[in-house]
């Protein structure tokens, strides 16, 4: 049986290309149907705000990206409550659709995987 | 113990120091390094540009003898090379560069290679994650 990953994605999309490559992680490992979770935890909460611009940075946009992870079969996508609180972030107006865990669920959530990649 | 090591911080931070110096002590301690693989920042390890001070730890060199000398599996992203300069022969000539930097044995690749040795491996241990 395949081990299962979690990746923990912390950086914001305009903070380089931390995010995008943290994306492409996931992507390449659904690409191989490994069993996949994705967290975004800390600024990395910033890549799910709504009606961003990131043509006003001359960046590409994420969004996109993100919008094909359950065609690449990653479909387990979580983000940390807490790290949306504390950036005023609404799970309502997020542009994906992920589950909202509370600190004691992450614990859990880390738990449940056997491997851990933090970017 | 088989531990696949990922290295995500450029050669002068502390993590970078670190992740070598685990590689040595696992392989010292008997263990198996299934691979060493390079992403983000970390490609510019396996770069033979990278001139440290006379009197500073010269990493990127430790790396490519501790690589050599031990015949391991060292692999270097190559989507995040080619973004940050480290390029092989092959890639050079692709994009019309001057010159290739990637040291030997270090190799390119893609993500997929991480995966692999996750799935190898009994552990993945990170260096310089965010």
């Amino acid at each position: 049986m395949s081990k299962s990953v979690l990746i923990v994605s912390r950086q914001a999309p305009w903070a380089g290309p931390g995010a995008r490559e943290a994306l492409d992680i996931a992507l390449a490992g659904g690409a191989f149907d490994l069993p996949l979770g994705l967290l975004f935890l800390d600024d990395g909460v910033f890549q799910l705000a709504p009606a961003q611009q990131p043509a006003a940075l001359q960046q590409k946009d994420l969004a996109a990206n993100l919008q094909a992870l359950p065609m690449f079969g990653v479909g387990a996508l979580y983000a940390s409550a807490r790290s949306l609180q504390e950036r005023g972030l609404q799970e309502a107006t997020l542009g994906l659709p992920v589950e909202v865990l509370d600190d004691a669920s992450l614990t859990a959530l880390f738990d449940r995987y056997d491997q851990v990649i933090t970017l | 113990m088989k531990f696949a090591i990922a290295l995500f911080s450029p050669p002068h931070a502390p993590s970078s120091r670190r992740a070598l110096r685990f590689a040595q002590a696992a392989l010292d301690e008997g263990h198996e390094i299934v691979r060493l693989f390079l992403y983000q920042e970390g490609v510019h390890s396996a770069s033979s540009h990278v001139v440290s001070p006379q009197d500073e730890l010269n990493l990127t060199q430790e790396w490519q003898t501790f690589v050599s000398d031990n015949q391991l599996d060292g692999v270097v992203c190559i989507a995040a090379a080619l973004r940050r300069g480290v390029l092989d022969g092959d890639e050079a000539r692709r994009y019309s560069r001057d010159g290739a930097n990637l040291q030997e044995p270090w190799s390119l690749s893609g993500l997929g290679q991480l995966h692999e040795a996750v799935q190898v491996a009994d552990r993945l241990v990170s260096f310089g994650g965010a």
